[in-house]
């Protein structure tokens, strides 16, 4: 749906996206991390034919950005909700709705049966009339969300769909992108929200200026160098960390709650020393365990190495 | 370009305004008043200079009064713009527009359609309703019906859809730098000022007839192409995401 070979963009001398590559297939639901300014919002314009590339080159669900004559056939292909949802606040849903499907040159027909069903399944359809001056953020985001599928999109950009949204309209985002991902639809999601890309996506790619890692959120976490032993005592203590940690001459032992969790290379060779040294610090192992990084600690690491190193 | 593409645009953009009085007043204020206020002033001139002599110069004073349709088509489309334009960008909407399968030129010709439509239907049925009550006021001094008549027609019919494409596209140009409505409007109605000038020197001697009101037009038929080409080039997809503030 998405192939990208060396995509960048420049703005004068400021490098924004440099030499992005990465494929994504029909049905996937793909997300985007990054800290702010990483590029994620200008790789999105780059892909939905809003902005030029400067070097590189993309297809977008089998037309080429860049190519006059394949951007328009582009946007008719993909819906885009960007970062604010720039509603026409004086309208009502319906008539938002209408307008960007008629902007599609949808018929008539076929444009008021989405129409209804977009705002039933955003809960929406009570208050279609309403202006949406008077709806809440949530409801908002959802309408902006509506107005993004009304064509029928093949496939989908998201642009942070739950920043500045409270817990619970949050919630309420996540749910109907869960519930677009049930019927196979193809979702290219900008988050800075782990825990909603951990819950949501197959695949994660992290960006910083520079694509540092793609793949699902399981091989990023299992193929992550620092690995951990998580043992579990019946009382632990500082003390017993403190003494762990001289009789395995290293520092990568930490207390958590009645765990210590040691930095391990090699589980296999190292894990039977790890219980001997607990054992001998005076400590009484109920279990051994090991705990993979969370895709935080991977993002973390990822963008603070490539922090320092540029 | 595919016309229907703008006219989509400029029909929602129109339906917008119906509701805002901030951009209906003028619209009906302004050619309305033009339209009663002028008429009734001659006749009251009429009334007062009864076989003074004054009937010769009636034609330039009405002349010159009729110039406020061109005054009008400069000041009412601002609004227009402003609202359609700057309006979208504070409310953050033209990203979603841009992101629709609708080229930048599409979209700028429904925004202008947006402001040229209202404006010149609006002016040219407050100039019927001109043209009629002058011949009313006028009719028994002159001696003859003063409307219709050549000068009226180059002003309907070529200067003031040419003044207002001129309003349209310099809106255009203040857009990409104004922050909130009202700021566009205010930077984009020094547009009249010019015209204040012509309307002025009408007043007080020079001729607003038929070859004058032609070489007036000509200037504004260059000035409206030279801003379109600088319009179409500040109105573009990436420059309005990247570059507008």
């Amino acid at each position: 749906m998405i192939h990208a070979e060396g995509l960048t963009k420049r703005f004068g001398s400021l490098t924004a996206v440099d030499q992005i590559s990465l494929d994504i297939d029909e049905g996937e639901v793909f997300g985007f991390l990054g800290p702010n300014g990483a590029g994620k919002t200008t790789t999105v314009r780059m892909l939905a034919a809003l902005i030029s590339k400067t070097s590189g080159r993309a297809e977008v669900a089998g037309f080429e950005i860049g190519k006059e004559a394949d951007e328009l056939k582009i946007r008719q292909r993909i819906g885009v909700l960007p970062e604010n949802v720039g509603l026409y606040e004086a309208t009502s849903a319906y008539q938002n709705l209408e307008y960007f499907g008629r902007l599609h040159r949808m018929d008539a027909a076929t444009l008021r049966n989405n129409i209804e069903r977009l705002l039933r399944m955003m809960g929406l359809w009570e208050k279609k009339d309403d202006p949406v001056s008077t709806f809440s953020k949530g409801m908002k985001q959802k309408v902006a969300i509506a107005r993004a599928l009304v064509h029928d999109p093949i496939l989908l950009f998201l642009d942070e769909p739950t920043a500045n949204l409270d817990p619970e309209a949050a919630k309420m985002v996540r749910d109907v992108i869960l519930e677009l991902k049930k019927e196979n639809r193809t979702i290219f999601l900008n988050t800075h929200n782990l825990d909603e890309a951990q819950r949501i996506c197959d695949r994660v790619g992290i960006l910083r200026t520079r694509l540092l890692t793609v793949g699902s959120v399981e091989t990023l976490r299992s193929g992550f160098s620092t690995k951990r032993t998580a043992v579990r005592v019946q009382r632990a203590s500082v003390e017993l960390v403190a003494a762990v940690k001289q009789k395995l001459h290293k520092e990568g032992v930490e207390l958590s709650g009645n765990r210590l969790l040691v930095d391990v290379e090699d589980p296999v060779r190292e894990n039977p020393d790890i219980n001997e040294a607990v054992v001998a610090a005076g400590g009484r192992v109920i279990e051994l365990s090991q705990v993979s990084p969370s895709l935080e600690e991977v993002y973390l690491k990822l963008v603070h190495e490539e922090k320092g190193g540029s | 370009m595919r016309f229907s593409q703008a006219w989509i645009i400029a029909r929602h953009d129109m339906g917008i305004f119906r509701h805002r009085w901030g951009v209906m007043g003028p619209l009906i204020g302004l050619p309305l008043g033009v339209a009663i206020g002028f008429p009734l002033l001659v006749d009251y001139i009429v009334a007062t200079n009864a076989g003074s002599g004054f009937d010769t110069y009636l034609p330039q004073l009405i002349n010159a009064f009729s110039f406020w349709f061109v005054i009008g088509a400069a000041i009412l489309p601002t609004a227009i713009a402003a609202y359609s334009i700057v309006g979208e960008k504070v409310e953050k909407s033209l990203e979603p527009l841009l992101s629709t399968p609708t080229t930048d030129g599409e979209i700028l010709l429904g925004k202008t359609l947006a402001a040229f439509v209202p404006t010149i239907l609006a002016i040219w049925a407050a100039s019927v309703l001109f043209q009629g009550l002058i011949d009313w006021a006028t009719r028994g001094a002159l001696g003859y019906l003063f409307y219709p008549n050549w000068e009226i027609f180059v002003i309907l019919f070529a200067l003031t859809p040419l003044v207002c494409l001129y309003a349209i596209e310099f809106s255009v140009l203040v857009s990409s730098r104004a922050t909130d409505a009202r700021g566009a409007q205010q930077y984009a109605s020094v547009t009249f000022v010019p015209l204040i000038f012509l309307y002025i020197a009408g007043e007080i001697g020079f001729s607003l007839n038929t070859t004058n009101l032609w070489y007036i037009s000509g200037i504004f038929a260059v000035l409206v192409l030279v801003l379109f080409q600088v319009s179409r080039r500040i109105f573009h997809r990436e420059e309005i995401l990247t570059r507008w503030k």
